[in-house]
């Protein structure tokens, strides 16, 4: 009899949990399906590549090409940094005090509101450094945003290179840095190219940073120098289903599917080359 | 010196070496930046009048703050509640009952929900959540704090689920089995050994969340409602820093007032989530450590 109650009990409480989880998951599915449905409907080909003389309908090639071009020089700058950053810390840096504070500082940069990011890209790059409310200010405060992502990811996949390796090229007369970037950067490029794609994905969603920094609300033609401002996918997101009225649902439901095609479709690929990866790791072992 | 190892030393002892502790010099530039540009505003006007009044009318040059702090602490608050138990029966869901390839496929819906865009958030609470809880509840505005809190508990989801599931995964084999041998059933060694044993690790999963909705702006400017008052009903309309921070940024003048004020606003937020991430980041560390 008690063994029965403990049961019953036991089902209840997986059937709770159940649910619970489920009503986490099936929602997440719910939202992406109705993007989509109510989303591709409106996107065709001049939908991606017009340019709108206004904000209310029209093609949204010119939000579509700032993020495209602000994502861009975001990368160009925060990889290449995120990358030495992350070989120092693997290959050079002693896991002394330094490095443990260099570990922590990170992990609280990862943690600073995107707002905040914005308010220091207001205040150092586009005041002080007068670069003026343009593509590269707002690049280079989403760069400094995207920094601890690149910088973790790329460290971790340089972790996994084994040892082994590296002791074979230093035995074969190689210096260190001969040895960081003809043995040990290559072995572990697919798992760094996933966090530059993770940290695309992450830079073409971000409005927040860009908001006082890069953004404009409605330009009648593209940015042709860095200096320039320019209308991005996210904030033109913002801007419709806030401030401008008139704006039909279809177009709405036509930016945001564009909008999270883009990001999901980067995370998509980073998930996929993360399994390609894991499996050949789990070969190798 | 030798002119073939010229450039690589420089590029080791210099490049490299700076990329290293340039996070550091990041961190030190934003509280310096957001001190510059906030401190100001504190020789202007008395901070516990910022601190502790309800007034915030920057046009007439009142900066209660109170009413932003509250509306941050209370729709994160919210948040919390919703959150922390779909966060943990997910992440119970995931470690202890689900298949391993079930288990793969939940693990990816996590991330797709982690990184669908906060705008993208905020359009659906506008567009679908708001009207559907203003017909439903009989309410005057759908855009209020629990809407707010709703899909902000959506989005710590993600962050507290897999903190959460890391750890109870980190729980020993050892544990579950010698429960299990003294004839307990799996359902109760989960409850009563393994989700007791996760608990500090889902503790800083929680925080972490916590820390994430607390700075979340987007979202929260777009459907909190945007009024500055303090109101403990649910369904009010409520002003959080962050909201605060974005929609006024645009429209100061540079260096005036309103412009250290939102500065201020920033450092305050600034602490709020140094404070709240160095604490949980603290007890990741020592559970991981624990484990290796």
């Amino acid at each position: 009899m008690a063994e029965g109650t403990k049961n019953i009990k036991s089902l209840i409480g997986y059937v709770f949990i159940g649910i619970l989880a489920a009503s986490t998951i099936i929602p997440i599915l719910g939202i992406l399906l109705l993007i989509t449905v109510k989303g591709i409907g409106r996107v065709d080909f001049m939908f991606l590549f017009e340019t709108s003389t206004s904000m209310e309908t029209g093609g949204i090639f010119a939000p579509i090409f700032g993020t495209i071009i602000l994502t861009m020089v975001t990368m160009l700058i925060a990889v290449p940094i995120g990358i030495l950053s992350a070989i120092y810390m693997s290959e050079y840096a002693r896991k002394g005090r330094l490095f443990h504070f260099i570990e922590m500082t990170i992990i609280n940069l990862a943690g600073v509101p995107s707002v905040v990011y914005g308010l220091f890209g207001l205040g150092i790059f586009v005041l002080l450094l007068n670069i003026g409310v343009s593509i590269l200010a707002g690049a280079l405060t989403m760069g400094v945003l995207i920094l601890p992502l690149i910088i973790t990811v790329s460290y971790q996949a340089l972790r996994t290179v084994p040892d082994s390796l590296r002791e074979a090229s230093l035995a074969l007369g190689a210096t260190r840095l001969q040895t960081v970037f003809r043995v040990i950067l290559p072995a572990s490029t697919p798992g760094i190219l996933t966090g530059i794609i993770l940290a695309t994905a992450r830079v073409a969603g971000e409005t927040a940073p860009v908001l006082f920094t890069a953004a404009a609300y409605y330009l009648p033609s593209l940015p042709s120098t860095v200096y320039d401002k320019t209308m991005l996918l996210s904030y033109h997101l913002y801007a419709i289903s806030t401030q401008v009225t008139g704006v039909s649902e279809e177009q709405k439901y036509g930016v945001t599917f564009v909008l999270i095609f883009l990001v999901l479709g980067l995370n998509g690929l980073a998930i996929f080359i993360r399994s390609k990866i894991s499996k050949k790791l789990g070969a190798l072992n | 010196m030798n002119k073939k190892t010229f450039w690589p030393n420089l590029f080791e002892n210099y490049i490299i070496r700076f990329s290293g502790i340039l996070t550091i010099l990041i961190m030190l530039l934003i509280v310096v930046f957001l001190m510059i540009e906030g401190f100001p505003f504190l020789f202007e006007y008395n901070f516990f009048k910022f601190i502790f009044t309800s007034d915030w009318y920057p046009l007439s040059s009142k900066y209660g703050a109170l009413p932003l702090i509250f509306g941050s602490f209370f729709v994160t608050f919210l948040a919390a509640i919703m959150a922390v138990p779909l966060s943990l029966a997910t992440a119970l869901f995931i470690s202890e009952i689900a298949t391993p390839s079930l288990r793969t496929s939940l693990k990816v819906s996590l991330e797709i929900l982690a990184s669908v865009p906060s705008v993208v958030f905020g359009f659906l609470g506008i567009l679908i959540l708001g009207p559907f809880f203003e017909s439903a509840f009989g309410i005057r505005t759908g855009l209020n704090a629990f809407t707010a809190a709703f899909l902000l508990a959506f989005m710590a989801i993600p962050t507290i689920a897999s903190v959460a599931e890391e750890s109870l995964q980190s729980v020993p084999k050892a544990l579950r089995e010698g429960s299990l041998a003294l004839g307990a059933n799996k359902f109760q060694t989960m409850m009563k050994i393994t989700l007791p044993a996760a608990q500090s690790g889902i503790i800083a999963g929680v925080m972490l969340g916590v820390g994430r909705a607390i700075g979340e702006t987007m979202t929260v400017m777009m459907v909190a409602g945007g009024s500055a008052q303090i109101s403990l009903g649910i369904f009010e309309p409520v002003r959080t820093i962050t909201g605060t921070i974005a929609s006024e940024m645009g429209e100061v003048i540079h260096g005036d007032e309103h412009y250290h004020a939102l500065f201020m606003l920033g450092f305050i937020l600034f602490l709020i989530t140094l404070t709240i991430n160095t604490v949980s980041s603290m007890i990741i560390k020592k559970i991981k450590e624990n484990k290796g």
